[in-house]
């Protein structure tokens, strides 16, 4: 089995880099673009019977910065 | 006086750090990351800068999760010193050690020059030889040092008088213009500028020097 685990910055927290992201689309004539975040997207390959409460706590020890960042986890 | 420096893969600064401590007259034990404890009789650890495990996954995140790390949080709970810097500072954030995380640089540039700091605290053995709202040049190198907390988090740090410097014309977009945090014990210190680098004529600088020799003066007192 496989899970997807969605890294983001938390709300609030200044994206400098999709706001770079967000001057290049502008700069490309892509008009209308209000707001760009970047994050990470981790993809994980799991032993059959692994369960989200395990990788809930991957996310917790490593995967994400829970001062800075959120994390949804996907199962696949 | 005892110190040690962990070494990782990647570190860079690490023999710098132990010259610097070195030359304020501590005898200095460079420790492999793999490693599971530190040296006995440790007086202070400290975490160098560089670029551990390449910076993979976040600035500071493998490194933190190293089986040295263990014994260094064990370290710091006892109420033993450490010094991170840069890379290091990164990594005692990672590991809990100290609040808050530090993000990309706000204008997303990698930025190597000496900035002017400000003493904001000189009441900890890492800044005790300096006057408060002294200003001294340090360089800071560093792709990631825009150190972030919550405004809850902030007020607390602020009315505990845990900042240690700020940034006089602050480079990366960092919360405050805060650029080195201690702990709540006044023991652990975390900062993105090198004072090592600050450390000999020879480096164009030597306003870091005071830090290691009160650091010296300190411990040997404690």
């Amino acid at each position: 089995m496989k899970a997807r685990v969605y890294v983001m910055l938390k709300n609030g927290v200044l994206d400098p880099q999709g706001e770079a992201v967000r001057h290049a689309l502008g700069s490309l004539g892509f008009d209308g673009v209000e707001g760009v975040r970047q994050g990470k997207v981790i993809e994980l390959d799991l032993a059959e019977g692994s369960t989200e409460a395990t990788v809930n706590e991957m996310c917790e020890k490593l995967l994400a910065n829970t001062v800075i960042e959120s994390y949804r986890v996907e199962l696949m | 006086m005892k110190a040690a420096v962990i070494v990782f893969p990647g570190s860079n600064c690490d023999r710098d750090l132990a010259v610097a401590f070195e030359r304020a007259g501590m005898d200095v034990t460079m420790v492999w990351h793999k490693d599971t404890s530190l040296p006995e009789g440790l007086d202070i650890v400290g975490v160098p800068g560089g670029f551990s495990f390449g910076d993979y996954l976040r600035c500071g995140a493998i490194a933190a999760n190293s089986p040295i790390c263990r014994s260094l949080i064990n370290h710091t709970e006892r109420g033993g010193y450490a010094l991170g810097v840069c890379n290091g500072f990164q990594i005692l954030t990672e590991t809990g050690i100290l609040p808050g995380a530090l993000r990309r640089n706000g204008g997303l540039k990698y930025i190597c020059r000496t900035v002017g700091l400000k003493v904001e605290n000189n009441e900890t053995a890492f800044t005790c030889a300096y006057d408060k709202e002294q200003v001294i040049d340090v360089p800071i190198a560093h792709h990631d040092g825009n150190y972030f907390v919550d405004d809850a988090k902030l007020a607390q740090l602020q009315g505990e008088g845990r900042i240690a410097f700020t940034y006089m014309d602050n480079p990366n977009g960092s919360v405050a213009d805060i650029a080195g945090v201690i702990s709540k014990n006044r023991r652990v210190l975390g900062m993105m500028p090198h004072p090592e680098r600050a450390a000999d004529a020879d480096h164009g600088g030597t306003d870091g020097v005071a830090m290691f020799r009160s650091l010296m003066e300190q411990l040997a007192t404690a």
